[in-house]
Parts: C-alpha cells; structure tokens; sequence
C-alpha cells in the first residue's frame, strides 16, 4: 500500500489541456472519488497515475516513488476498467491468475492467492467458468479480483459500476467499499455519478476543464463548496437574490458571494415560523412530485426565483396542494456561502 | 416462386463453375488419350504422372516456396496489421490506402513490373526472387484478412494485460494473438493458396527449367496436351480447394458462426 501525489500536472491535446496544474495528494489506505463531467479531465487523470498517459508536466508520485517515465506494466498498479476487459479466451481462474504468471510466482503460490481472491470477491467455485457465462455483476467481481490479486499498492477504477443497473451498483458500492476497508488498499475511483462518490469515498475531488476545483471529505465540499460549479455538481442548491428580505446573511461572508441553500434543508410552513436565526420567504407551491419516501416540490418566491425543496411526505403540511401560499425557512447554518469566482 | 428461381440461378452458376473442372477431373480418369467417349475407368495417367520426375520436382518446388512464402507473409502481415491497429504514426492512413491497389493490378503488368526492378537491383531471376514476388502478392491478403479480425479486438485488453506487469511480447503473446488467431490462419492459407496456384509471376520470375508447377503444366501444355495434366490439374484443384474451404471456415466468410 501507499500513498499516491500528484504535482502541477499538465496534459495537452492540441491547444486543449486535459489537465492543468492539477495536484492532489490520495492518502495510504483511503477511497477517493474523482469526479465531474465528461471532458473535465477526470478521466485523463487517472489514466496518468495508471501511466497510460504521460503528462507534458508534473510529478506523478507512487509510495515514495516518482513514477513519470516507469511504464505501466513496472507501476506495480491494479486497475478495473469500465467493461472490465476480462480476457475472453482465458477462464475465470486464468483472468485472476493473469498477473501472478507475469510475476512467476509459481503454480501452487498461484492457486492459492486465486482462491483467495475469489473467495474475497464471494466467487469460490467459479474458477472453471470463461468470462462470457458470467452475470455482469460477477463479471465485475472478476475484474476486481484480477486487480488486486498481485496485491497493487494502488488500485484505480476507471467508472468501474456505470455498466451494471441500480439495484446491483447499489450492492457492488457497498461490497466495494467492503473489500477496499478489507484489504486497506490506496483506492482512485473515477466517477460521473456524485450518489456514487458520496457513498463509497473518504474524499472526493471535483474537476472541471482539467482544473481541480475542490478536494475535501464529501460531507465537507457539500456543506461548503468552492464555487458555484461544486456546489451544483455534488448535489443540488438554490441560489438565492443578493440580500432578499427575510434572509439571514451569516457572518463573515466575503462580500460578493453568491447565498444558497440546499432542497433538503429547507422547511414548509403554513404560517410564518418564529425563531432566531431563521432565514424565510414566501411563495406559491407550483409543483409536487412524489417520489416514494422523499418528494420534491418546486415553489416559485414572490420575487420571481424558483426553490426547490425536497422533504419527507410527512414533513409537509397536511393537504398542501399545488396554487397554495406557503412559507420556506432554514437555519443560518445552512445557508451555504459560496466564494465569489476567480 | 422468386425463392425457387433464386435456387435455380444459384445452381446454374455452380454449374458454370465447376462443370469444366468435373469435365477434366473425370477425363483424368477415362482410358481414351483423347478424350473419347465412352467413359472407361483408368488410373493410367496417375501412374504415368507418379514417374514424370519433371512434374514431381515441381511440384515439390511449388509447395517448398508456398510454405516459404507462407511463413514469410503471414509474420510480416501480421506484425503490420498489429502496427497499424496499435500506433498512430505519419502516413498511415495513406499505408493503409495503398495496400489495396496491389490486389486489383493484373499480375501481368506486377510480374512484368518485379521483373524489371530485380534485374535493376541485381536479384535477377530464380527461387529467391520467385519467394519475393510471393510475399509481395500475399502479404495484403494477410493483412485484410488480419486487419478484419483486429477490428473485433478490444484494446482495453492489452491495457489490462499491461496493467497486471505484462511486457509488449507477453501482451502479445497471452492476448492478442490468441484473439486473433484465427485470422492469421486465414491469412495464411490465403497466402499459401496465392503462392501455389501463382503462374504469371512464377513464369517471369522463375528460370526456365527450374520453375513451379504451374510454369511446368503451361510448358508441357505447349507441347501436347496429355491426360497427365488433366491428372496433376485435378490434384492441384483439390489441394487449393481445401485450403480454400479451411481458410473461408477460419476467416469466417458468411458471418459469425
């Protein structure tokens, strides 16, 4: 296991940069998320670490480690990619083993680590079986088995859920982050899905044409976003006018800074909530869209802006339809403040 | 009604095609030099064709330089299609391009052509420039052939196989070759064909009396025509389309089986 740096890394195609002065550091042991938008560089990151892609610029730093000129194969990495890349002409046991023959640790040493690893993956038994009489989701449990059977110091998943549906990537999450605790592997995952990277990671990193924009634990960058861009990429937020009566400016804003609040922080009342410290406005409830235990409602405020809100049915008050008056309020300390660009 | 037609077009366009080598296998095997019916079964000309030391040693030159040509053609194709499906480099869409125009030249004018320039550089004539012009002949057989079978590779798997500390070769060797073997066994067994039923390029290249078998029939035809060369002609037909039928089985003509 170890620690991965990046430093100042620098990526062009052409006039376009891929990546620009993009440095972070990925903590030994830890799950980072990498995530954005497609083309926001994310993607050409990891592919760098992995040494797929040599950056114009920078360090790249595995362990102790500078690895800028060490070719992939001498990276000593595990990597998952998004259609898993299973050799269709070798069986289960012979995709697993792939890299310990590469390193000739022997035939018996080689048995023993594939058992293992499947057993890990929850696979005992299906070393026999070629990659094309698996299910997707066993097909993914291979994968992962392949990359860290060699036992990496990094392990990199490229999007490594986006091909499954939701009920199973909500179980491969969870039996990620399982096997990740389990064996304490430094872990890079690229991602456009913020649920995803909100669930699985320690920290998260936001990119945005090659920049980074903010890396933080998750609950940190959704409670205090860098700018606009990370506070409407991870997660949703109402942006709220400039100094509107009724809401609370918290203290110590850097003047300039946009004011927003998140749908699920906000409340909806009838009547005018009491209580100090309350941010409030009234508007005329437009829609209400139920979506099992959460719903969503829009309300449009008397200037004109649209909130939305997302709260627990019985959160709302009692037949509340849609044309009717009502109030919103959140705490000051929910008003996120987001600095100013540039 | 248009299925019933369509069955009887496909027939008569069997009929044309294979009638005239049905016609002359058979008269490999009819008594009556010169072709005279009624058929009576003779294995005479297979005898006589068994001691023409000629014919024999030709033969056995045309396989020899077949196989040459086979191995020759089928590394080289194949390390050009890997190169041209990996690498970005300069000038390789115009490559790509111009590996195509060698097919549709009439090997006369290629013959005539390989003919002039190996006397310009001083290969002249005989077996070493005979094999040259094979490979040059086969070798974009081999690289379509491989090339198409390429196109189903998927290149994440190199990027896996590297990832897991694998070597260019061993990449290779573990995972690409494996996917696209059976292409290359269609490149060669096209190559092998092309060498061995080659006549026009073999008839410049080769000198005279020591030629392939091909140059050897056309030769003997000039003299007289013989039930022996219906014999060996018959033999060369069922040699060709066994290879033929091997490679479209591995090259997978009429879709994925």
């Amino acid at each position: 296991m170890a620690r991965v740096s990046v430093e100042g890394i620098v990526k062009r195609y052409g006039t376009v940069a891929a990546l620009d002065e993009v440095s972070l550091d990925f903590e030994d042991g830890g799950l980072f998320a990498l995530l954005g938008p497609s083309g926001s560089g994310k993607t050409t990151l990891l592919r760098a670490i992995a040494g797929f892609v040599f950056p114009d610029r920078g360090r790249i730093r595995i362990g102790d480690q500078p690895v800028e000129r060490v070719p992939v194969e001498k990276r000593d990495i595990g990597m998952m990619f998004q259609n898993y890349a299973l050799f269709p002409n070798m069986s289960v046991a012979d995709n697993v083993g792939f890299g310990l023959r590469v390193r000739k640790v022997g035939a018996a040493e080689e048995r023993r680590r594939v058992g293992e690893a499947l057993e890990l993956v929850q696979l005992e038994g299906f070393g026999g079986r070629k990659p094309h009489e698996l299910s997707g989701g066993q097909r993914q449990r291979v994968a992962l088995a392949r990359a860290i059977v060699t036992n990496p110091r990094v392990l990199l998943l490229d999007e490594p859920l986006s091909a499954l549906d939701k009920a199973l990537r909500v179980d491969m999450q969870f039996e990620l982050r399982r096997i990740q605790r389990e064996i304490g592997i430094t872990t890079i995952l690229v991602t456009h899905d913020q649920e995803e990277a909100l669930t699985l990671s320690d920290r998260i990193g936001i990119l945005r044409d090659g920049r980074l924009v903010q890396a933080g634990p998750p609950r940190e960058v959704y409670n205090a976003p860098a700018d606009l861009f990370a506070a409407t990429f991870l997660g949703e937020a109402n942006i709220l006018p400039g100094g509107g009566a009724g809401i609370v400016v918290p203290e110590g804003v850097a003047p300039g800074a946009v004011l927003a609040v998140r749908p699920e922080a906000i409340a909806m009342t009838r009547t005018e909530p009491e209580g100090a410290g309350l941010s409030k406005c009234v508007g005329v409830l437009e829609r209400r869209v139920f979506a099992g235990a959460m719903a969503t409602c829009l309300v449009r405020r008397e200037d004109g802006g649209e909130m939305k809100v997302v709260s627990r049915d019985q959160d709302i008050p009692a037949g509340l339809t849609e044309g009717d008056r009502l109030w919103l309020s959140w705490p000051v300390d929910k008003t996120l403040a987001i600095p100013p660009e540039g | 009604m248009l299925a019933r037609l369509g069955k009887v077009w496909l027939g008569l366009i069997l009929v044309f095609l294979y009638a005239p080598i049905l016609v002359m296998a058979a008269m490999s095997f009819n008594a009556s030099p010169y072709y005279q019916l009624p058929f009576e079964f003779t294995v005479e000309w297979y005898e006589k064709l068994s001691e023409n030391r000629g014919i024999l040693r030709a033969a056995a030159r045309s396989v020899g330089i077949a196989m040459v040509t086979t191995v020759i053609a089928t590394v080289l194709g194949t390390a050009a299609s890997l190169a041209l499906f990996r690498y970005e480099f300069r000038g390789k869409a115009v490559l790509r391009v111009l590996l195509f125009p060698p097919i549709a030249i009439p090997w006369l004018i290629t013959g005539t052509a390989m003919l002039v320039f190996f006397f310009g550089i001083g290969l002249g004539r005989g077996t070493p420039a005979v094999i040259v012009g094979h490979v040059a002949l086969a070798l974009p057989y081999v690289i379509v052939v491989v090339t198409a079978r390429l196109a189903t590779f998927d290149p994440t798997l190199e990027e896996a196989a590297r990832v897991l500390g694998a070597g260019g070769w061993t990449v290779t060797r573990r995972v690409t070759l494996p996917w696209i073997a059976p292409g290359i066994i269609a490149g060669a067994l096209f190559a092998f064909a092309i060498s061995f039923d080659q006549f026009v390029v073999s008839y410049f290249l080769s000198e005279p009396g020591d030629s392939t078998l091909p140059v050897v029939i056309y030769t003997a035809i000039r003299k007289g025509f013989t039930p022996e060369i219906n014999a060996v002609s018959t033999l060369i037909i069922v040699v060709s389309m066994a290879v033929m039928l091997v490679a479209a089985r591995f090259s997978n003509f009429g879709g994925e089986r």
